[in-house]
């Protein structure tokens, strides 16, 4: 006598039963008490067969290993940077991680990375206090230089990036700009001014109506009616084919 | 003379017409707006983020803290000094024991969320409304929670167990009592209950017992206002 109390996609709020009876089992955002299974967060369900899911609408970053994030430079450590990832917690970046080069004792850090600098960054570690490690030695990860950076919730990440990087592709496509998209809602566009202005308004947009559906029709539309004279200038993007390859990564860039 | 007949033409168990709304204020990772009869709260919170002063920090969870406040023309005409006051300190302990049953931040050890309550206008029952809020803001930051909090004042005057108590049935020349009640949604646990005057120990039982009820009318509003966020668009 299972039963499932919600539909897909349904807006539930914490303490709301989803399903009672032992037929169904709690997923992400969710915990069983007795019989019944509860919604732990206010999100949207979701039934993958027999487990009952919630997404959260909002909250907090939790931070992963292998996220790339936009971080902002702190303070300079003895050997390496404090950096701050947008949650209640910093991060601390080794300078054996920083850089392919060799770096000298005593060589001046600031020179590297300086106090309220960003930078793309990959987590390489997190304890359960939430200490984090990054890493700036890969393709990609670097020191962020001229541009814009806006914050969007952490949460509607995956929308602004779309599946396979469609959604981003096209406001690229669109305003000409470069996007970089850290998982901790942190966004780097670089381009023109209108064209930075354009995009950043498009994500803004997303992130409101990030529960809608058909969302990368209305952006094109949205896109196309506000794109004015802008003209897509080839020379903030990358080389093509060497796009992003799925919704966590980011579109490469060489140094 | 019994109380018979309200002051307002409620019935006993009538509540003051209710208004709630999520996200309020664009700054804070949530808030809300609970509007009840004549008292109105808004809440905004903010977390969790770093704790200051460190000492406050919990290695084990997260922690919440509470800041209720009074606008200074939020009475009925007398100025209310504005700022920390015994009775506002008092109030804010008794929020964070009550919402604390159901946030559960062990996942952020070492950090705070703090929830600001205001209360631009207040005609009785500002802790039940400041909770009901502070718990539609906790929910709309995304806060993990186990269960929502519903508060509700129920109380006696002159022998009439009624619910939801404006100021005056609160200054009632007679025999009044004043019960705030808090409960959880799914439990029926009570997380808040005080009390101010005199009353019986069968009246209490009658007065908690219409609790129920009236939370539930709480809560009702409270997932109205949280689910409306995301369905009005358009």
């Amino acid at each position: 006598m299972s039963q499932v109390l919600i539909n897909e996609r349904d807006i539930v709020i914490p303490g709301q039963v989803l399903a009672e009876g032992l037929d169904y089992l709690p997923g992400e955002n969710t915990y069983r008490k007795d019989d019944k299974i509860f919604a732990n967060v206010l999100g949207i369900t979701s039934l993958p067969g027999r487990v009952v899911k919630v997404t959260p609408l909002s909250g907090p970053y939790t931070p992963k290993v292998g996220d790339k994030i936009i971080g902002q430079v702190g303070d300079i450590l003895m050997s390496g940077w404090r950096i701050g990832t947008g949650t209640a917690y910093t991060a601390v970046l080794n300078v054996k991680d920083a850089s392919s080069r060799f770096i000298k004792s005593g060589e001046d850090l600031s020179r590297i990375l300086a106090i309220g600098d960003y930078a793309v960054v990959k987590i390489t570690k997190v304890t359960s206090q939430n200490l984090i490690d990054l890493t700036m030695r890969e393709p990609g990860l670097r020191r962020i230089n001229g541009g814009r950076i806006m914050k969007i919730n952490s949460h509607k990440v995956p929308r602004v990036i779309g599946k396979k990087a469609s959604m981003i592709n096209l406001i690229k496509d669109n305003t000409g700009c470069d996007i970089t998209v850290g998982q901790n809602g942190l966004v780097w566009l670089r381009g023109s001014a209108e064209g930075e202005i354009l995009a950043e308004k498009a994500i803004k947009l997303i992130e409101q109506k990030s529960h809608e559906e058909g969302l990368t029709d209305k952006m094109e539309k949205f896109l196309h009616e506000n794109k004015g004279n802008i003209v897509v200038d080839k020379k903030f993007r990358r080389e093509e084919g060497e796009e992003s390859q799925s919704e966590e990564s980011f579109s490469e860039e060489d140094q | 003379m019994a109380y018979t007949k309200r002051l307002d033409g409620r019935k006993n168990n009538e509540l003051r017409p209710m208004e709630a709304k999520a996200s309020v204020v664009p700054n804070a990772d949530g808030s809300a707006s609970f509007k009840i009869g004549k008292t109105w709260a808004i809440a905004a919170v903010y977390g969790p983020r770093e704790i200051f002063p460190r000492f406050l920090a919990n290695p084990k969870t997260g922690i919440i803290r509470c800041h209720y406040s009074m606008m200074p023309f939020s009475g009925s005409g007398e100025r209310i000094r504005p700022g920390r006051s015994r009775r506002a300190q008092e109030i804010s302990m008794v929020m964070e024991n009550a919402l604390n049953p159901v946030v559960d931040l062990r996942a952020f050890p070492n950090t705070v969320v703090d929830i600001f309550i205001e209360l631009p206008q207040t005609d009785a029952g500002t802790r039940c409304a400041a909770i009901s809020a502070a718990a539609i803001a906790l929910a709309d930051a995304g806060i993990p929670m186990t269960d929502m909090v519903s508060s509700i004042a129920v109380g006696q005057v002159d022998g009439t167990v009624v619910v939801d108590l404006m100021y005056n049935e609160e200054a009632y020349p007679a025999i009044v009592s004043d019960v705030p009640v808090a409960m959880l949604h799914n439990t029926k646990e009570i997380t808040l209950l005080q009390m101010d005057g005199e009353i019986s120990r069968e009246d209490l039982m009658k007065a908690l017992e219409m609790a129920k009820d009236a939370t539930e009318l709480v809560y009702q509003e409270q997932m109205r206002a949280l689910q409306e966020k995301f369905t009005k668009t358009e």
